[in-house]
């Protein structure tokens, strides 16, 4: 089992993800460059967060024409696992492998702290660890974090349970304070309707370690991993 | 020709002209004289606080590299180095506020890159006007989202800082910026333009006409025309610096490149010439050949941009190729304009013609240093007396009224805008004591923090810049950290006007003798003169960057409660002291008096048998007390302990409660600690001869202090919790 994280000019979450992966999950993870058309016989790729091409454009929207984008595509088809984090899940709306688009957030300011989400569907490759309704303190960071999608999308979305993560309070509530960015549905992550492409904008792998204030991230991880095993 | 016109629009005197046309044997051209009124200036030469600054303490047995180069270099174990530096963007931040604050994260960060160390952190000290003018917010709100916007997407996390407010800045804010950066001791770069005939490479993006005059803008004071100089100010492309980041740390892990600096102030000048006097060589160029964004720019232009994200880089002969190539990968310009010569002489060329030929020595070296005049200032007298003023009746008020003060306040409205997680270090959110970096791979963990306080250096200098150095390093203590590096940023008035320069050697003098008595070497830091606006000075505003060292991050130490039922525990020893508190600047609208003064003996056996408890793993929690005084640090314990614990406590003291509640002595620490570890500690602390009394015990939802058994504080932690975490939110209108 191989992971790959894929390095786009701007990406500045590709090291900590690697990291965790490398040593905290003990697994085989290799970088993956963007100009490239090779995706090195992985198992599941990895979309970093970060500002790719600076996000001076839309967020994602530039890094969606990079060469190695075909392959990944491709392989998202092949039924093969894609995971996109903050910048990563922005890149997929890009690229249409999930549905819908990231507006600024609905404060306009770019938020970093810990919040909690909900785990809305547990029968997912990236989730079939968890409870339903499993509560997960984990940070975000971004800028571009409302979700937005069109009525019939969300009607499309929500009839296929594609809804993998909401933003709740720590009691799992769901309400307006704790769904800070305003996202449509208080959608944290989404997956599309394969089941092999998740895109969430929190970050699973900024709470692995007790140290960074949280570990239930892990669970994010070790769903994939036990996918694959 | 140059006349006397154009000798003062480069802020240069006749005198300094005069030693120029000595110095170089004829009278200079136009090009020639902005490179002299650049590396000349005040922010390049250090003219005015050089002879000052030998007072400070620069070296220790863990030292690499002290002041003098980009950054300074501490030596952290495991064959690993800490390379760090502090430097002011005030002036830029006053006039465009966003790109002003932005640009100084771009270039701070140069700084530690350049010398191969990937950065790991930021911190920014800030200082407003009060954000009851409208100005002053927009001001702040620009700085805040230009740190955010040029962090934020470099991936380095800004961690901590601080931010303070005072009618002194509203036409004058302070924007200073500290990076710090981990490298191996073996891979340490330098700017070296060593062996004859080695090619000279720029990097980056493309020169154009932004930022020209930077650096002599930054040398002088400002008048009420300041918003012209708009278009000096230079723009930041945080998308490119990172590609930059990228490719040089990539290039440095080759051992292709000899030396390299980054274009900062004074642009291609400075990193030129730089480079060639640090080897006694000489450097020639060729403007034709620089990556060039606008069309028709003459080779002053050249020479004086200070457009951002720009390096230069002196290769090993053989391997121009492979770092173009490397260069190449990540889509960056990598082009060699010229070549290490030698000589000592900077010549460059432009259509063919020599414009510049100067000796690098007399560019770099050869600056005038000034011995200037200084005076005790005549407001000492009156500013220091305090009339008599009433108590206040109701002590509870006071304390919510300090608490919701811009000062005191929480800061997570500014916080949560900066990125503080990225890079899986942070083990210490913002708004602990310093901020906690774990090291990957190893149990120690770096604590960094920014300390200063101007209205203590404006009444007493000496006394300010010594407690800047304790506090800070107090700081350190309460987390667990051993300091062992300092880094400096003294931002004052015009150095020309003798009560200002009077401010500044004695602040320089407070910091000597703190640092001495601590034992940490200063390696380097920043000196920003002329924040003057209108003839109007800001308070002698020195900001202290200290950088610790904790062995082992699990035993490292939060300021918040942890359970309940848990001892309180005062280190130190209260004293009547009020002058200069921000209580009598928040209540009475008063900021006069003296300082609380500090014996820097005993300042330094608290901090180190607070040190001592927490690797014995004696207290649970640790905070520092500052501004505000002793309630303000007590409340905050509560308000930053997760289950917001209240406590209940009672004050023998026989002094006024004004005093004991919100005076600022310093040398105290609040810690608490597991009932079973008490005698421990309070035994240790008889042992160690540090004052220590157990105040009461944590628990409840109520903040309560007894004063000679009359309580005098009753507040719902609830309460106290809206007024400090709401207070910078409301003035924002954003929550």
């Amino acid at each position: 089992m191989k992971f790959g994280v894929v390095i786009f000019p701007g990406s500045n979450c590709d090291y900590d993800t690697y990291y965790a992966l490398k040593n905290i999950f003990k697994q085989k993870t290799t970088f993956l460059w963007h100009k490239e058309h090779d995706l090195k016989n992985v198992d599941c790729v990895i979309l970093p967060g970060g500002f790719s091409y600076g996000d001076y454009l839309r967020s994602g929207s530039i890094a969606a024409f990079s060469p190695l984008m075909q392959e990944v595509k491709e392989f998202a088809l092949r039924g093969g696992l894609v995971f996109g984090i903050c910048n990563g899940f922005q890149i997929l709306l890009e690229l249409g492998l999930l549905p819908g688009a990231m507006l600024r957030n609905e404060k306009l300011k770019f938020l970093c702290q810990f919040i909690h989400i909900r785990v809305e569907n547990n029968k997912t490759s990236f989730s079939h660890q968890a409870k339903k309704g499993q509560i997960l303190k984990v940070p975000i960071a971004h800028f571009d974090g409302n979700y937005f999608a069109s009525p019939e999308t969300i009607l499309e979305i929500k009839k296929n349970s594609q809804i993998v993560f909401r933003y709740s309070d720590a009691k799992g509530q769901l309400n307006e304070e704790a769904n800070v960015n305003g996202s449509a549905e208080s959608i944290a992550g989404l997956i599309n309707k394969a089941g092999n492409v998740l895109g969430m904008m929190p970050h699973p792998e900024r709470a692995s370690e007790v140290l960074l204030g949280s570990q239930d991230g892990r669970i994010i991880f070790e769903s994939i991993i036990a996918k694959l095993s | 020709m140059i006349d006397k016109k154009i000798i003062e629009e480069h802020n240069l005197t006749l005198e300094e002209y005069e030693k120029i046309v000595q110095l170089i044997g004829r009278e200079p051209n136009i090009t020639e004289l902005g490179i002299f009124s650049l590396m000349w200036s005040e922010h390049c030469s250090y003219k005015s606080s050089k002879i000052h600054l030998k007072k400070l303490p620069v070296t220790g047995k863990n030292v690499i590299q002290g002041p003098g180069e980009n950054a300074g270099i501490i030596d952290i174990g495991d064959g690993l180095v800490a390379v760090f530096k502090i430097e002011s963007h005030n002036h830029p931040s006053y006039i465009e506020p966003y790109q002003g604050a932005a640009t100084g994260i771009g270039g701070i960060l140069r700084d530690i890159f350049t010398m191969g160390a990937r950065p790991i952190a930021l911190l920014d000290s800030l200082r407003f006007g009060p954000l009851s003018k409208p100005t002053n917010k927009s001001i702040m709100e620009g700085v805040v989202s230009g740190i955010a916007g040029y962090g934020n997407s470099i991936g380095v996390p800004t961690v901590g800082g601080d931010i303070y407010f005072n009618d002194c800045y509203s036409r004058n804010p302070l924007v200073n910026v500290f990076a710090l950066g981990i490298a191996e001791k073996n891979k340490i770069f330098y700017a070296k333009a060593e062996g004859i005939g080695n090619p000279v490479l720029y990097v980056g993006s493309k020169t154009g006409r932004d930022g020209i005059h930077g650096a002599t803008m930054a040398s002088a004071e400002f008048d009420q025309d300041s918003e012209k100089k708009r278009p000096n100010v230079q723009v930041g492309d945080p998308f490119k610096e990172k590609l930059l980041v990228e490719a040089c740390l990539e290039v440095m892990a080759k051992d292709i490149i000899v030396g390299i600096q980054d274009m900062g102030a004074a642009g291609l000048t400075c990193s030129t010439s730089e480079m060639a006097a640090n080897s006694g060589a000489g450097i020639e160029i060729n403007l034709d050949l620089v990556p060039q964004r606008e069309e028709g720019m003459t080779p002053y232009e050249m020479m004086l941009s200070e457009s951002q994200e720009r390096m230069l880089i002196v290769a090993k002969k053989d391997k121009v190729e492979e770092v173009q190539q490397i260069f190449s990968k990540w889509d960056l310009d990598a082009v060699t304009i010229g070549q290490v010569t030698e000589g000592g002489r900077l010549k460059v060329r432009f259509e063919g013609k020599i414009v510049v030929d100067l000796p690098v020595d007399a560019i770099i070296n050869l600056c005038p240093v000034y011995k200037r005049e200084s005076k005790t200032p005549s407001y000492l007298k009156s500013e220091t007396i305090i009339k008599p003023f009433p108590s206040p009746e109701n002590y509870s008020k006071t304390l919510l009224k300090l608490l919701s003060s811009a000062t005191v306040a929480e800061k997570e409205w500014v916080y949560r805008q900066y990125d503080h997680t990225v890079q899986v270090n942070t083990a210490f959110l913002p708004g602990a004591d310093a901020s906690l970096l774990r090291i990957k791979n190893s149990k120690k963990a770096l604590a960094l923090t920014l300390d200063g306080n101007s209205l203590y250096s404006y009444l007493d200098p000496r006394t300010g810049g010594k407690i800047a150095v304790a506090e800070a390093c107090r700081n350190l203590a309460c987390v667990g950290a051993r300091p062992v590096g300092v880094t400096n940023c003294l931002n004052f008035g015009n150095p020309e006007k003798p009560e200002i320069m009077w401010q500044f050697k004695e602040v320089v003098e407070g910091i000597a003798q703190a640092c001495s008595a601590f034992n940490i070497p200063v390696t380097g830091g920043n000196v920003s003169f002329y924040n003057d606006t209108e003839g109007i000075s800001i308070y002698p505003s020195p900001v202290l960057g200290v950088v610790g060292i904790v062995d082992d991050v699990s035993r490292a130490v939060s300021p918040g409660f942890k359970k309940e039922g848990d001892s309180v525990i005062l280190l130190g020893e209260n004293k009547e002291e009020l002058g200069c508190s921000e209580y009598l600047k928040c209540v009475f609208n008063m900021e006069k008096g003296i300082p609380p003064q500090i014996d820097l003996k005993e300042e330094k056996r608290i901090q180190e048998f607070c040190l001592e408890t927490i690797s014995k793993s004696l207290i649970e929690s640790a905070h520092d007390i500052s501004e505000g005084g002793l309630s303000i640090s007590l409340a905050e314990c509560s308000l930053l302990s997760p289950q917001k614990i209240g406590f209940s406590l009672a004050l023998q003291d026989d002094m006024r409660p004004d005093a004991l509640l919100f005076g600022e002595t310093q040398s105290r620490i609040v810690v608490s600690s597991s009932n079973q570890k008490v005698k421990k500690l309070l035994n240790l602390a008889k042992k160690r001869k540090v004052k220590a009394t157990v105040l009461g015990k944590t628990g409840g939802d109520r903040i309560i202090i007894y004063h000679s058994n009359k309580k005098i504080i009753d507040i719902p932690v609830n309460e106290a919790y809206k007024a400090w975490k709401e207070a910078i939110p409301d003035i924002f209108q954003v929550k």
